[in-house]
Parts: C-alpha cells; structure tokens; sequence
C-alpha cells in the first residue's frame, strides 16, 4: 500500500516539479538572453520580474480558445497535446536521484527514443491540420528534419549503452560511479546534444518555426493556451534534453557533499543555461544544410563512434 | 572625364541620327541633355547603350515631366509631356539625358524593356504616375498605385490633397471591386499554375511578414521549398513624396526628403539640397561643408548598423542586433546634441545647416570615433566569421557585374561585385576630394560581399568623420547668398533691403531661377538622386527622386529564382533597402 502511495506521490511531485521548472524556464531564459544582449528583460512583475511567467500564463489562459474554421477541427485541437503530453510521458524514466523515478523501466532509454518519436506528430499535425501555407512549410520541415535528426540520436546513446550495459537509467547512472561518459563518449555526447538541439526545435535548429522566413511556421495559427502548449512543450522539451544529457553523460545524481537531487538539478541548470546560451549566439541554417548536416556528417560520425565503442567494449571482455 | 573625346555625345548623335535629333537642351547640371523625336528613340538608346565608343551602360532613371503649365521652355521643342531617360557611363564617368517631347492627353511610346530589363519598373512607373502609355511592354500595370485607382498622380490636374477631392464613399459596387481587385490570379503575376504532374504553390509572403522588413509583398511561385518565380508587389509605402514636391516651398520640402531613405536622415537633404544650390547658384561656405560630411558618414554608420543587425536577425541569429542598436543610439546622441532630433533631423538648409556645432560636440564625436571600431572588430568575429552565417549567404543572390550594371545597381552591391564606383570618389561632391578614404570593393556579388562591403563602409565612414573632427574650418555655417534660407538674421535689423529678403524668403520661401538640375550622392543605399525643374518659383515644378531602393528591389526575381525560401530572407537582408526609399 505504501508503495502504490509513494509511486502517486512520486508521479504529483514529478509532473509539478517539471511543469514549474518549464514555466521558471521561460523567465530564465528571457533574463539570460538580456543579460547577454545588454538589455533587462522582464523585470516589472514580481521580484526580478519572476512573475512574469505567472502573468503571461494568466493571459494565456483568458483569451479566446480560437479555432481557425478551414483548420481540421480534431487534429488541430489535439496536436499540442500530442506534443505536451509525450514530452511529460518521457519523465517518468528519468532518474532524478536513487529511488526517485516514476517508472523503472529496463528499457527507459528506447521508452525515451520512442517518446521523442510520437512528438514529432505534434508538430507534424499542427502544421497539417491549420490548413496554412505557412503553417503546411513549417510541418514539412519539422517531419524531414526530426526523422533524419533521430536517426543518429538513438545510434549516438548506443555507447553509452554498450558501456553500461544496461539501458535502465538508474543502471546508467550508477554505472558511470568510476568515470562520466562524457569522457569516454565525447562524441556521442556531442552527437546526442545536436540531436536534442533538433528535437526541441530551437536556433539554430528550428527551422519548423523560423520566424524570419516562416513567420511562426507550423504553431502559425495557433493562440491562446493551445500555443501555450507548444511554448510549454519545448520548454519541457528542453528540460529533458538536459535531464537525459546529465543522465547519460554526467553522472546524473552523483556528485560529492551535496544530496544526489541537488546534484542533478544543479547540472540540468548548467545544461539548459548552455542550450540558451546556443541560442542566444546561433545563426540558422538553411533546411538542405541542416539534412546534409544530419545525413553526411552527423550520421558516420555516430556509426564511427558505435563501432569504435564496440571494438573497445570487446577488447576489454 | 571625357576630356580625350574628340565629339561631345550631343554631336555624335546630331552626325548618326540627323534629324532626329531636335534639340540640345543646356542644363543647370551639364548634364548634356539631347531632345529625340520619339519614333527614334530606341534606336538611339541602343546606340547609346552598345555601340557608341565608351558607352552608357546604366539606365540610371527613366522618369517624365508634365511639361503643360510649364512656362519657362526657352529653346525646348514644344510638349506636353516628355519622358526622360538618365544613362550613365561608367567608362566616361559621365551621364547624358535623352528627352523624348510627346503630345497629346495620353501618349504612348515605345518600350526600352528589350534594350534594359530595369526598365520594367521605370515604365510601369511613368504609366501609374502619367498615363504614358509604353507599347509593347510586356505587362504595363500600375506599380505604385492600388489597380483600381482614378487617375494618374503627377499630372498637374491631379490633386496633390485629399481636401481638393470629393470626400471618400465606399458604396457597396465599389467595395466589391475593391475586393475582387485584391483576389490573387496566378496568370496576372506571369505564373503558371502547374507544371506536368505538379501543382504549384503559390506563397503572399508579405506585406506584414517579420522578413521583409516594412510593406512589402512577394508573389511566390514554389515548387516545394523551391522558388520558381517571386513577383515583389511594391507600394505600400507609397506617400507621393514627388507630388509633394510640387507644393511644398524650395525650403519646406526638405523635411519630407528625410523620409525618404528613413534611416539616412540628412543623407537625403544632402542630395536635394545639391540639386537647389546647383539650380540657384549658391556656394556652400566650407564649415558647412565639413559639417554635413560628418552628419552624412554619420547617418551613413548608424543605417548600416541597423542593417547589420537586422541582416544577422534574418538570418536567424538574434542577438547581433540588439548590441548594434545600442551603438546606434550612441551615434544618435551625437545626432541629437548637434540637430535636436534624432532619425529625421531635417537639418541641412539651402546654402549651409540649421546652427552652428554646439559647444562639447568634438568629445562626443571623438568619443564616438574611439568606441565604435573595437565593437566592429568584436562582430566580425559574432558575425562575419560564423561559418553558419557564410554557409546561408556565401554564393547567395549572386548576380555578374554585368547584370549589375544592367539592372541600374549601386551602391554597396555594386561594389560587391568587384567595381570601385563611388559618387564620393568619382564626382565629389561637399567636398569629398578632401578626405582620405578607400571604396571597399568584393568579388563574388552574392550575399556575403554584400555584407562585408558594408562593414568595411563603416570604418571608411569613421575615417572620414574623425578626419572632420580634426579638420573642422572655422567660419560661418551659412552662405550670405541672397537666396540662402532662412536668411542670416544679424544683418537685418540694419538695412531695408536685407529685411525684405528675409521677410520673403522665410514667408514665401526662396524663388529658384528656372533650370533643371540633378544631383546624385553617394547615399547609405545606393545612389540617391534628386532631379529638380524649376519654372522660376518658390515651388518645384518636378521633383523627381531617384532612390537606388527601387532598382535594387527590380532584381529580387532576377536572383531567386531556383533558390529556397529562407535564400530569399539571406537576399533581402543583404540587399539593405528600406520601403520608402521604394516607393517614396
């Protein structure tokens, strides 16, 4: 019985936690890209304008719930929740600390891959569905660049896998106890941070959105807490990408002194201030480059490294 | 100059063409000026543009002139409306203005389309604003006017007020053509709908679009991502800047030239202001002179940093611009402390500037001169050096220098194609000859020298400025020429007649003897120029404005055809034009 409470119990405080942490990130995110551009940011609402992001959810959820009527009704009320939700559903994998995991599944990290899959159908439908040229470009991309982009996000994680012969997160960390896969997979590291760049769709990869070229691109036509999703979604998105980054290549939780949370919080936040700080100094390529970056570059490089990690892994055994 | 040639142009075309040729016209300018009956027109341009030894290979304007209340026509062959074409030759460094009289209420003339293809545009142009027919073009359409407008503007009939027309209706007949002129059909923009198996899409891309920064819209004809065709749709911006001109006194027109190119400020009064001195005979005493270069390359830097900003910011990296707006409103505070404004000072006066520099102005300056270059040099690495930023824009949007010629470029992307043409260097006008400066020049023509023709620009421009702050002359900011306005005040407390002059000059405004005069500068963008006719009153009789925006747009479809949506952004960013300098 007290099991099925903690597990509840881990699951409310989990999806609070990621939720509150993907809203604060936004206000993060304005500050730093403000200090960086010699500018303030929000800072009018709240002490150092934190409430900021209390503010805007509070407009969010007050205008009016809009559906274009050529959009195809169904599909464009359920996309951002494809994309919230499979973001979200991907947590429950991820070990925060030693015991606290919603799901301790030995496949975590396929669950992950797999997670990060369906949310490509977010975007792929909201750009379909809004019946917008604009909106149509957007979704066109989004599909071709994340099909390519997963390829070598799941073939760069292999090392690490082969490594530590488990694809449990929680085994993973553990395993990482004598040296951080950072070290020993700096390739797959960097391979993987590319990936995830992809994934959340930020500069320099988020030519789905492109403001410059595609006005918002595949979230165009969306308002009021249905774009609210997709800000929330790559938010989230962000979150995860850095959470699996500490996970698989940081020693998760492991650290000395601090409790094993701490630890991991305080890496994720290092992290993410290094994916905005990517976006703050990145300009964006155009789509054939991003694919021939994926196809020609990204991919070989993750097969080389695969086949470099295996060859160590047998000589070793 | 064209000193070595044995004929002057005017002769060669008298010996080749006879009796075609009707007059030559003197100028205020000297610009040799040749009046051709209008039978014969292309026939002569082509032997202007291809077989006269050191030809003019720029159509530099075409533009006309309603010439039926014009009084002052001495030794002009008789016309009610002439249409004007301005070649320029880069091998002779020198221009002619070739003049074709017409008669009758709406004439027609054959097109130059074939002979240049910047034409398109110049025609479509004079028909809007004329009703100058141009046969055989291939599409004669309103440019800058909505289609279903009444009337053609810089005809004389035509109001210059909204007060002198019959208040505005909509009755429900008008709004629904007003409406079915807004429906999009392919084949009216040139485009087919499909090709083999394929259906094309066509993309508005614009006039409220974040990439094309101002009203501009693009007709997109895409095969996927794709561009097959892109068809700009000018206009919007439209303010009738040279019907102004016809209303608005010698001296109160000079506001509405800042808000031409309205990130160039007084660069645009400089090119007006030219053109009235040179029709009025005024010389520029030279403090005023050192002056107005400083405030130019000033306003020179601060358009090119909101360029570079926003270029970066199309291209997807979003912080550049944020650090050179900051720098800009240094520069803008210099603007500010000197003139009292900022964007659009409306500083320069006929004969010199508003007021003298204000007292501390060479710490600022000197200030702003040590600042800026380590700033430059911290972007190149942010900017220029991205790979990137190179990746988008290298071999981007590249057109020959050839093309470049051939389609009435200036400007910076001239020079990136590897032509040092500068109106500063080649005809110095302010003064120029007296300050040390080099003319970046690229290589490629694509995007990319673009850009880099534009930083290296504002080094030159620092160079030059700080080269005035330490050779700033002493004397008066203003010329005592009589017609110099507003008139120096000190001296008319004390005489009758120097009270009369200022009287009129500040309530009539100055009379500006009859003549035509152009002027082109080297403006931010391009070369900018103002051809002035004056009938010998306090008002233009044509204002003409050359901006080198218009012709720059001209060849959007020239260089993305085949390329991709966001190659479309690299060259509109890279291109620096602003809406108003189209479509004035």
């Amino acid at each position: 019985m007290s099991e099925a409470i903690r597990a509840i119990l881990t699951v409310v405080v989990v999806l609070l936690a990621v939720l509150t942490v993907a809203g604060g990130l936004v206000w993060v995110e304005r500050r730093l890209l403000a200090l960086w551009q010699d500018r303030y940011g929000p800072n009018r609402v709240g002490p150092f304008g934190v409430l900021q992001v209390l503010a805007d959810m509070i407009k969010l959820f007050t205008k009016e719930d809009w559906v274009p009527p050529f959009a195809d009704r169904a599909v464009f009320i359920l996309a951002p929740a494809i994309m919230v939700t499979t973001s979200l559903l991907s947590f429950a994998v991820v070990a925060f600390a030693p015991r606290i995991v919603v799901a301790d599944l030995n496949i975590g990290l396929l669950y992950f891959l797999a997670m990060s899959s369906l949310g490509v159908y977010g975007v792929v439908l909201a750009g379909w569905s809004s019946d917008n040229k604009y909106s149509l470009l957007g979704g066109l991309r989004a599909a071709g660049q994340m099909l390519s982009y997963e390829v070598f996000m799941g073939l760069s994680l292999m090392g690490v896998v082969m490594l530590a012969g488990s694809f449990n997160l929680s085994a993973i960390v553990e395993a990482q106890r004598r040296i951080w896969f950072f070290i020993p997979q700096i390739l797959g590291l960097v391979i993987f941070a590319v990936a995830g760049l992809a994934e959340t769709r930020r500069i320099p990869f988020d030519l789905p959105e492109a403001e410059n070229e595609l006005v918002a691109g595949y979230h165009a036509e969306y308002s009021g807490m249905k774009f609210g999703m997709f800000f929330l979604g790559e938010y989230v998105g962000i979150t995860l990408i850095s959470a699996m980054i500490v996970s698989l290549f940081f020693g998760g939780w492991l650290g000395p002194w601090l409790p094993p949370l701490a630890w991991f919080v305080l890496k994720t936040v290092v992290v993410i201030a290094g994916f905005i700080l990517v976006r703050a100094a990145l300009p964006r390529p155009r789509y054939d480059q991003l694919m021939a970056l994926g196809w020609k570059v990204m991919l070989p490089l993750a097969l080389l490294n695969l086949v470099v990690t295996g060859g160590v892994v047998l000589a070793r055994t | 100059m064209a000193t070595c040639m044995a004929q002057s142009p005017a002769d060669q075309l008298r010996a080749r063409f006879g009796g075609a040729v009707l007059a030559v016209q003197p100028t205020r300018d000297e610009v040799p000026t040749v009046w051709i009956s209008g039978d014969r027109v292309r026939d002569v341009l082509r032997y202007l543009k291809s077989e006269i030894e050191q030809p003019y290979r720029m159509l530099y304007d075409l533009t006309a002139i309603d010439e039926r209340e014009r009084v002052n026509r001495q030794g002009q062959p008789s016309s009610d409306f002439t249409v004007v074409y301005h070649l320029l030759s880069l091998d002779r460094n020198a221009d002619i203005r070739v003049k074709i009289p017409l008669r009758g209420e709406f004439p027609a003339l054959g097109t130059i389309t074939d002979l240049w293809p910047s034409a398109d545009w110049y025609e479509c142009e004079v028909w809007d604003m004329f009703g100058i027919r141009f046969n055989g073009h291939p599409h004669l359409r309103r440019i800058l006017m909505p289609p279903t407008w009444n009337g053609h503007p810089l005809r004389r009939e035509h109001p210059a007020r909204a007060t002198e027309m019959e208040p505005f209706r909509l009755p429900p007949e008008k709004e629904a053509r007003e409406q079915a002129a807004l429906q999009f059909h392919p084949e009216d923009w040139g485009m087919r709908r499909r090709r083999d198996d394929a259906d094309f899409m066509f993309l508005n891309l614009g006039p409220h679009h974040p990439g094309t920064h101002g009203v501009l819209r693009i007709m997109l004809q895409l095969d996927g991502e794709v561009i097959l065709d892109a068809v700009p749709d000018i206009g919007y911006h439209h303010r009738g800047a040279e019907k102004m001109g016809e209303r608005q006194s010698w001296h109160t027109y000079i506001p509405y030239t800042d808000r031409v190119d309205y990130l160039g400020g007084v660069v645009n009064n400089l090119a007006y202001l030219l053109a009235v001195e040179k029709l009025a005979g005024i010389e520029v005493p030279p403090r005023a002179k050192v002056i107005r270069v400083m405030l130019t390359e000033l306003f020179r830097i601060i358009s090119h940093l909101v360029w570079y900003g926003t270029f970066a910011q199309d291209l997807g990296q979003m912080s550049p611009v944020f650090y050179m707006f900051t720098d800009r409103e240094r520069a803008f505070g210099i603007v500010e402390a000197i003139c009292g404004d900022r964007m659009h000072p409306n500083w320069f006066r006929i004969g010199g500037v508003a007021q003298d520099l204000p007292r501390g102005w060479d710490r600022l300056v000197r200030d702003f001169v040590d600042y800026l270059p380590p700033r430059l040099d911290e972007y190149d690495h942010e900017v220029l050096r991205n790979p990137i930023l190179r990746a988008r824009t290298k071999g981007v949007g590249v057109y020959t220098l050839e093309q470049a010629i051939d389609w009435g470029v200036t400007g910076p992307a001239l020079r990136a194609c590897g032509l040092e043409w500068d109106f500063r260097k080649k005809r110095p006008y302010s003064g120029y000859e007296q300050f040390e400066f080099d003319i970046p020049t690229g290589i490629h023509g694509d995007c990319y020298d673009r850009a880099l023709v534009h930083v290296e620009e504002m080094r030159q421009s620092l160079r030059i400025i700080r080269q005035c702050l330490e050779n700033m002359p002493a004397g008066h900011y203003q010329s005592d020429h009589p017609r110099a306005t507003p008139p120096r005040k000190d001296r008319t407390m004390h005489d009758i007649e120097t009270l009369i002059t200022h009287f009129l000059g500040v309530s009539w405004g100055p009379v500006i003897p009859p003549g035509e005069a152009f002027q082109g500068i080297e403006a931010t963008k391009g070369n900018n120029g103002y051809y002035l006719v004056s009938d010998g009153a306090t008002m233009s009789y044509r204002t003409r404005i050359r901006t080198p925006s218009f012709a720059h747009m001209q060849t959007l479809p020239l260089v993305t055809r085949g390329a991709m949506i966001p190659d479309l952004i690299a060259v509109l960013g890279a291109m620096d034009y602003v809406l108003a300098d189209v479509d004035r």
